[in-house]
């Protein structure tokens, strides 16, 4: 498994832990379950934390909590399932999450260039994923036909700016 | 007609390159055909039972004379020389090789034509009214919109991964031959009192296992706040749509799950939040600049009447029951819609041959401002032919076996491929649908019964549309035969409904002698001027299955 952040392939420095096992030192990622339960002693560590929502959870109820948490993990139990897209918009455009925003589970090549338009900036990925493999298929679009949470601008506006900008020029 | 702009190019191309990319991998083994399926199913690169098939976009059925040359030229180059036109405008390949796929998707970026989003659980191509732009009671051009909702749907990174896929027809008519309730979301274009003009809003509608009708969920929303309300139902179905049965994954089981007053709350509340945000806000100008692609032709100002159509009427009879049958009264005086059948006695409804195709772009190009459309009835249309050359396009189309003069007649089926060509089927739907036609292949016949469709699936997943159809022909499999089970009163217009069965399925030695006895009885109990789906609404189902089932 690699992490790819920003589009630099990095060190994972977040553990992910079952709802079992014990806390290792360090910054961890833990389940909603284990994040309504035990939330105060987790902060109590003061190391980074985050929190891994399936994909039937919503983000509803981190809401609150999202100046708290350094990152937001989405699970896509496969490539099909594209629950998490619009969870991640929600989180980005509507309750305005600054930290990371990560993609786990069935995450393909060929989705990468959806999710990071839907504001996810961390993703993990198969040991077979290379830098130019990433750059390859996150950058297979260079146009945007619909806003999203990634704020490029769209189709839309730079035909408008641009007819703007022509109609100026003619008047000068 | 629309026209794609440096932008639209360059992003048709991206997609050509890249779709190459996935191909290259797949022919060099890099890729399984496991991981090959959900990229080819991207791009609507169908496994058949023989082949692959390859479906091409063509938004809101509408195709210039160009691109339906490019689209014989690749039947002809790389298919067996014709192309099959499907339930939602589209057009399907049933044998490319897949080598071939990247150069045929070139081929299509170069008359701005794609495959994008032809298949997968994906916002599908936009469909609408074939008489869009030249239909009487019009409020507005319902392909302005559908382009509108084109652009935002394509390649849209939080919807392309749906729980199913997606469907969206739009009328601008009161008179519905989109079929919008029985589409994930419908539109029909209406005016308030003050002359603005808005969408009412039906969503879950649908055919397959579970046929259900459209509910209404908005009775007007307003033009600049269209792609926000989209947004608003796409998310609320994104997120809470089933995914653990493919079979109740669609729109309409949500919708009916939960109940229309609860799906409304849900998509306003969303829609109030995504309105707020204002970036889907859909500026004036954006309509404008698409508006003024769909401008009406350049009309000559004539007679309504012609004295040349008259005449030929009277002098051929044959032309005059096209006329009755094929031709629409059109908006401007002088002109008229004509529709193609593409259902020639015994034929496959839908098929076209390259020659045809060409033959109809050269009509199209010579009487027809040098556009076509595609209808979801399988079946092609000139928009805006002057009265006074009927006669000559009648007469051309005669040539190439286009003229018979059955639209909406018993003839005029919708027929799925079925087991001749797909892995999900149980029976046979064509070579029924043909055998029905050579049945009732006498025209003066079909113009004495008069309207009425029949639609045929099969298998449940009901891509022959047999739920709506006058008359629903369904193919079952019972333990390796196969059965055909009728519905009876089904209808996808403004009074969409969804069709009775009957009772016990037919065999295949029965079904067209069915059929002929459900004819009979309609004709011995209509009144003046009824049609079959009039008369089975005022006699209902009972009459219908006397005459089929009593013991002789």
């Amino acid at each position: 498994m690699k992490l790819i952040k920003n589009g630099e392939f990095v060190e994972d420095r977040f553990a992910t832990v079952g709802d079992e096992d014990d806390l290792p030192d360090g910054p961890v990622i833990v389940s909603l379950e284990r994040w309504q339960a035990e939330g105060d002693a987790l902060r109590a560590r003061n190391t980074a934390i985050g929190v891994r929502l399936k994909s039937g959870q919503e983000p509803t109820p981190i809401v609150e909590d999202l100046d708290k948490l350094d990152v937001v993990a989405l699970e896509f139990p496969t490539y099909r399932n594209g629950r998490a897209y619009s969870y991640a918009r929600l989180l980005r455009e509507r309750h305005g999450f600054k930290g990371e925003l990560r993609a786990v589970g069935n995450v393909l090549r060929d989705q990468f260039q959806f999710m990071v338009r839907c504001g996810i900036d961390a993703l993990e990925v198969g040991d077979n994923i290379t830098p130019e493999i990433w750059a390859e298929n996150a950058g297979s679009f260079s146009l945007y036909y619909q806003p999203a949470a990634d704020g490029r601008e769209t189709v839309l506006s730079l035909r408008h700016r641009l007819a703007q900008r022509a109609r100026e020029r003619a008047a000068v | 007609m629309y026209r794609y702009d440096e932008f639209d190019h360059q992003l048709v191309n991206e997609r050509v390159a890249q779709f190459s990319g996935q191909v290259a991998r797949r022919l060099s083994g890099e890729l399984t055909e496991d991981e090959f399926k959900p990229l080819r199913l991207m791009n609507g690169v169908y496994l058949q039972l023989h082949a692959y098939m390859l479906r091409i976009a063509v938004p809101y059925g509408t195709l210039s004379s160009k691109q339906m040359r490019m689209l014989a030229h690749i039947g002809r180059k790389y298919d067996r020389g014709y192309g099959h036109f499907t339930t939602r405008q589209n057009l399907q390949f049933n044998w490319p090789a897949l080598k071939d796929v990247p150069d045929i998707l070139k081929d299509l970026a170069s008359v701005e034509m794609h495959c994008i989003q032809t298949s997968g659980n994906c916002i599908r191509n936009v469909t609408s009214d074939q008489y869009a732009g030249a239909a009487k009671s019009e409020i507005e051009d319902p392909r302005i919109v559908s382009e509108i909702i084109r652009q935002w749907s394509t390649f849209h990174p939080e919807f392309s991964f749906l729980p199913r896929k997606f469907k969206i027809a739009v009328t601008g008519t009161p008179d519905d031959r989109a079929a919008i309730r029985v589409h994930d979301i419908g539109i029909q274009i209406v005016q308030d009192d003050k002359q603005n003009i808005g969408y009412e809003i039906y969503v879950g509608g649908g055919l397959g296992r579970t046929p259900m009708i459209g509910k209404k969920i908005a009775d007007f929303v307003p033009k600049e706040d269209l792609l926000a309300y989209l947004e608003a139902i796409m998310r609320v179905y994104n997120m809470y749509g089933r995914r653990d049965n493919i079979y109740k994954a669609r729109i309409k089981i949500l919708v009916h799950e939960i109940g229309v007053e609860e799906m409304k709350r849900q998509v306003e509340a969303e829609f109030a939040e995504v309105r707020k945000a204002g970036t889907l806000h859909l500026p004036e100008e954006e309509v404008a600049r698409i508006e003024a692609y769909f401008q009406a032709p350049a009309y000559e100002s004539l007679p309504d009447e012609s004295t040349e159509l008259n005449k030929a009427v009277l002098a051929d009879r044959d032309f005059a029951n096209w006329v009755k049958s094929n031709v629409a009264q059109h908006r401007v005086p002088g002109y008229a819609i004509v529709n193609i059948s593409l259902k020639p006695i015994g034929g496959t409804p839908g098929d076209c041959s390259s020659d045809q195709m060409d033959a109809v772009a050269d009509i199209a190009e010579k009487y027809s401002f040098d556009e076509l459309r595609v209808t979801h009835e399988q079946n092609l249309t000139l928009a805006h032919v002057r009265k006074k050359d009927l006669h000559a396009v009648y007469e051309a189309l005669k040539k190439h076996d286009l003229a018979t003069a059955n639209i909406n007649l018993i003839t005029d089926q919708i027929a799925c491929p079925g087991l001749d060509y797909c892995a999900l089927a149980n029976a046979r739907s064509i070579p029924l649908a043909q055998e029905i036609s050579r049945r009732f292949a006498d025209i003066e016949r079909q113009h004495e019964i008069g309207e009425l469709k029949i639609n045929t699936s099969g298998c449940i997943n009901a891509c022959g549309h047999h739920h709506v159809g006058h008359i629903g022909i369904l193919g079952v499999d019972k333990k390796g035969v196969e059965y055909y089970q009728v519905t009876l009163g089904g209808a996808a217009d403004e009074k969409t409904a969804i069709g009775d069965i009957v009772g016990r399925a037919f065999t295949e030695d029965e079904i067209v002698d069915a059929i002929e006895t459900i004819v009979t009885t309609y004709i011995g109990k209509r009144n003046e001027g009824e049609r079959f789906i009039d008369t089975y609404r005022r006699i209902g189902v009972e009459p219908f299955k006397e005459s089929l089932y009593e013991t002789h």
